[in-house]
């Protein structure tokens, strides 16, 4: 490892480009892969990624940046694994904040991209608490399809896309059952009929081998491209006449139909989660990820059987609705000891906002191996659902979500434990690049710590 | 009682006292006096024993912390709270607290558990009285259904021992609430905490104009929000008027209105003004409103702009009741910023962290951790794991009127109490026992020591560590 890892950085250092290396010594290192904390381990990262971490120990170029991290933590940065981060400045009441739900015409075919808005402060506020990546779902409007989510940065710059139409979102529980009529019957047979026009036009879009040859844009490996440029849009492109869905929307779900996007599902209850794994056996080339899944340790064993990823909310533990009766904060680690592949989402929980609470959660999780009869999971599996283990549930686990060699450098230095939520993020890296952790909250802060009366008034503070 | 046979009971006492005045004289004082407490609790503690518990550390809640602590209860009571040198009564009872943490039981003093309860279906969503902003009549008892299972989840996950329900926000004037004691009951009075004061839920800001603005009724703006509220109150004042003269001077007997019965016992000091308030500049209206008609605010609640005006709190001595960081989920709460709990209780002013949800009301203790990580980062002096837990229990005590009787670990006080099995400022922690008034109702080793909601009961999951 060693060997190859110099390897490396002795050819970096003959590129001309005069990239920088950065070193971060002394801290308390956690890969995020599921392993324990490394006391006293080294994070190196150049040109935008992770070179190697962990117990290592290497002669590092000249001009290499060192940051001392003695006393720290260093983690990848969270990895929300469900959110609608980007789309809402505010919820409520406050017209132009708030893109998360379309009722127009469209619902398959919506894409988030347009929405994200890289400047709004949940972005900035997340980012300043070390989380570097998110999953942004759309809601759903009039239909059981949502549309198109997509994975991004916090990055505070004006390019937030990590990949777009990384997955379709589909709601198959109660909220499906009311978009359908009223029924989970109806929710069923609209999947199904949107499926079938989605299979008539299957037959006109290229081939798959097609979609990933060219040079796409690197950010959109290794997934769908515009869809406005797919060929299924056009005329020639026949339909029957019997149709529900529009044209862009049953145009939409083709490469859901390929497997070349994935299908996240949020269900509840038990029952629905086994119609789930129904729809893949029905139709096997289908990429599903269970979204919510408050039920799932009644059916762990299927679910891990099935192989499909599950992203759960960490402790609902309230039979807050009647698909969520059986609601236990042991939910996550019981589907994870019968084998099934658990992250963690923020799941009808300030998904807009509050991502930063992922950390608390999994601090939770680990908490539960304490209670009697209750299942929890390691702190390295905790952090592990948190980072990798959502990036892996849609295939990204190679970019993002650890500190393997090759990883996007997205990493964190915390001022302690980051599974304790009275630790905080000192400084956040994306893709290699040191970010700015001011916000709206951190200047109000500076202006309104002292109240004592000036020689203006606070207005003049900043 | 309909409103008729009230009026027909109150006009027959008002004959017999005629009747009587005919003897006796010169007219006599006022024979039929409002029954203050017609809804009383008849909550009774359970049996507990006497119990030590040794070698933890204690946070007393009154910003001490004891290490290698003791804490001595029986009879419901707090007996004794010392270090190790804190003998043992005979009998007792005795805990190894090594490693663990013992601290006053959370109150939450924002909650809707029972008004808004799991599952939060239609048939079950009683927290709004949303037919017109101005319902002080309503009473949150009212509504509680005893048998929500997030109460359950508040006393074991969260060491709630004691909760405030509140009416929601969308009226200018929600109702009152009720003061729980966390004890399962067949009927809300089992719940209820002997003698806590009444309170009154008023709300200024978004909500009441959303609500009411949608429907072309007034309040539609926030200056509406006021003046339907100082008409209120004027109307109030008038009220109060007529029964003082009657209660002197006896004659007729004003005719009973049950909003402004709530509203008088405001003016009277004897129901406490829980506001929902978020922003600096209208708490500021809300408290010269309060002096216009006399009547002290004894907390904001949601205070999200608590830090821009916490010397006015202070002076005023009015609590905030924040949240450790929601923020932006409305306008009135973009400007929430993390240190807003450590900056109130810097200045001065009583600072309360709370819920307002039955998930977070699970984990309140970590989100004071959080609001005492951010204080101290940001150099706010003096703060400690032993204050913070100030936050926690006795300041919402405070709030609620009941200091003398719980929130803190205090000799002769209630012994609501929590054993932590580690410290209860991390997320790893969690109650291990919990006691209400000396009882145990929880133990996380014992699975017949876990309350089970009616609605659970045959439900998949029953009975699991939740």
């Amino acid at each position: 490892m060693i060997r190859f890892v110099l390897a490396m950085l002795l050819v970096a250092a003959a590129a001309p480009v005069a990239a920088e290396t950065i070193a971060i010594t002394g801290g308390t290192v956690a890969m995020g892969d599921g392993s324990e904390p490394i006391p006293n381990g080294m994070v190196v990262i150049r040109d935008g990624r992770v070179v190697a971490a962990g117990d290592i120990r290497m002669k590092l170029p000249e001009g290499t940046q060192v940051i001392d991290a003695t006393g720290k933590w260093v983690t990848p940065g969270i990895v929300a694994g469900f959110s609608r981060l980007g789309l809402a400045d505010v919820d409520l009441s406050a017209e132009g904040a708030d893109d998360t739900t379309a009722d127009g015409p469209f619902n398959a075919a919506i894409d988030v991209v347009p929405a994200i808005n890289p400047r709004d402060t949940p972005i900035a506020v997340n980012r300043a608490d070390g989380v570097t990546r998110a999953l942004v779902a759309p809601s759903v409007g009039k239909n059981i399809f949502a549309g198109q989510g997509a994975v991004i940065d916090t990055g505070a710059d004006m390019d937030p896309i990590t990949a777009p139409r990384k997955f379709q979102f589909v709601e198959l529980g109660e909220r499906g059952a009311d978009k359908a009529g009223g029924s989970r019957t109806s929710a069923h047979v609209l999947f199904r009929n949107a499926l079938r026009e989605a299979s008539e036009l299957r037959r006109y879009a290229p081939p798959i081998e097609a979609a990933r040859t060219g040079t796409p844009d690197a950010r959109e490996r290794p997934v769908v491209r515009n869809p406005n440029e797919s060929r299924v849009y056009g005329p020639e492109a026949r339909r029957s006449e019997d149709v529900l869905l529009t044209r862009f929307d049953a145009a939409a779900l083709v490469p859901v139909l390929q497997g070349r996007q994935y299908l996240l599902v949020h269900v509840e209850r038990a029952s629905d989660i086994l119609q789930v794994l129904d729809l893949k056996r029905e139709f096997p080339s289908l990429k599903i990820v269970l979204v919510g899944a408050s039920e799932g340790w009644l059916v762990a064993d299927k679910i891990a059987q099935s192989g499909i990823p599950v992203i759960a909310s960490a402790v609902n533990d309230l039979p807050a609705t009647f698909e969520q009766l059986a609601a236990t904060q042991s939910n996550v680690g019981r589907m994870r000891a019968a084998g099934v592949k658990v992250s963690i989402g923020m799941i009808d929980d300030n998904e807009t906002r509050n991502l930063f609470m992922e950390r608390q959660y999994a601090g939770n999780l680990v908490g539960l191996q304490k209670i009697p009869g209750a299942t929890g999971v390691s702190w390295g599996e905790a952090l592990a659902m948190i980072t990798s283990r959502p990036a892996e549930a849609i295939g990204m686990g190679g970019e993002l979500g650890s500190l393997a060699p090759g990883r996007r450098a997205d990493l964190v230095i915390w001022s302690g434990d980051p599974l304790e939520g009275s630790s905080a993020a000192e400084q956040v890296f994306i893709d290699g690049v040191r970010q700015p952790l001011e916000t709206h909250q951190t200047r109000l802060l500076d202006r309104y710590r002292d109240l004592r009366r000036s020689t203006l008034p606070p207005a003049y503070r900043h | 009682m309909s409103n008729k046979s009230l009026l027909i009971a109150a006009l027959s006492a008002v004959l017999l006292s005629g009747c009587a005045a005919l003897d006796s004289g010169p007219k006599s004082a006022a024979a039929v006096r409002i029954n203050e407490d017609p809804f009383p609790s008849t909550y009774a503690r359970y049996p507990g024993v006497l119990t030590v518990i040794r070698h933890a550390t204690v946070f007393t809640g009154e910003g001490q912390q004891i290490n290698d602590g003791t804490v001595v209860f029986a009879d419901g009571v707090i007996k004794a709270v010392g270090g190790p040198e804190l003998a043992s009564p005979a009998g007792a009872l005795e805990i190894d607290g090594t490693g663990k943490f013992v601290t006053p039981g959370i109150i939450d003093i924002h909650s809707h558990l029972g008004d808004y309860p799991s599952p939060g279906v239609t048939a079950n969503s009683d927290g709004n009285e949303a037919t017109d902003p101005v319902r002080p009549e309503v009473w949150a008892e009212h509504s509680v259904w005893p048998q929500d299972p997030g109460f359950s989840r508040a006393l074991v996950n969260g060491g709630v021992t004691t909760l405030q329900i509140l009416p929601g926000s969308a009226n200018l004037f929600g109702g009152r609430s009720v003061v729980l004691k966390n004890v399962p009951g067949r009927t809300v009075q089992e719940m209820k905490f002997p003698g806590a004061p009444y309170g009154l839920k008023m709300a200024c800001g978004e909500n009441p104009k959303r609500v009411y603005g949608s429907h072309d009724k007034m309040p539609q703006t926030r200056m509406g929000n006021i003046a339907l509220a100082r008409q209120t109150w004027a109307k109030a004042q008038e009220y109060k008027r007529k029964w003082d003269e009657y209660y002197a001077k006896g004659g007729d007997m004003p005719e009973r209105d049950l909003a402004m019965d709530t509203l008088k016992g405001v003016l009277e000091g004897k129901i406490l003004v829980q506001n929902h308030c978020y922003r600096a500049d209208e708490m500021a209206n809300m408290i010269d409103m309060a002096k216009e008609f006399g009547y002290h605010i004894t907390a904001f609640h949601h205070a999200v702009e608590a830090y821009k005006i916490a010397d006015l709190l202070r002076d005023n001595d009015i609590c905030a009741v924040m949240w450790a960081d929601w923020y932006g989920f409305k306008m009135e709460a973009y400007d929430a910023i993390k240190e807003n709990i450590p900056l109130v209780h810097n200045a001065g002013a009583c600072a309360i962290v709370h819920s307002d949800d039955p998930n977070y009301i699970q984990r309140l203790n970590q989100e004071a951790a959080k609001a005492l990580g951010d204080g101290i980062r940001a150099g706010i002096p003096n703060l400690s794991e032993a204050v913070a837990w100030e936050w926690l229990s006795r300041n919402p005590a405070k709030a609620l009127g009941i200091l003398d009787k719980t929130g803190t670990l205090t000799p002769g006080k209630g012994a609501d109490v929590v054993l932590w099995n580690g410290d209860p400022f991390s997320d790893y922690s969690r109650p291990e026992r919990v006691w209400i008034d000396g009882t145990e109702m929880y133990d996380a080793n014992n699975p017949k020591k876990r309350p089970v909601s009616d609605f659970e009961l045959g439900q998949p999951g029953e009975g699991d560590v939740k």
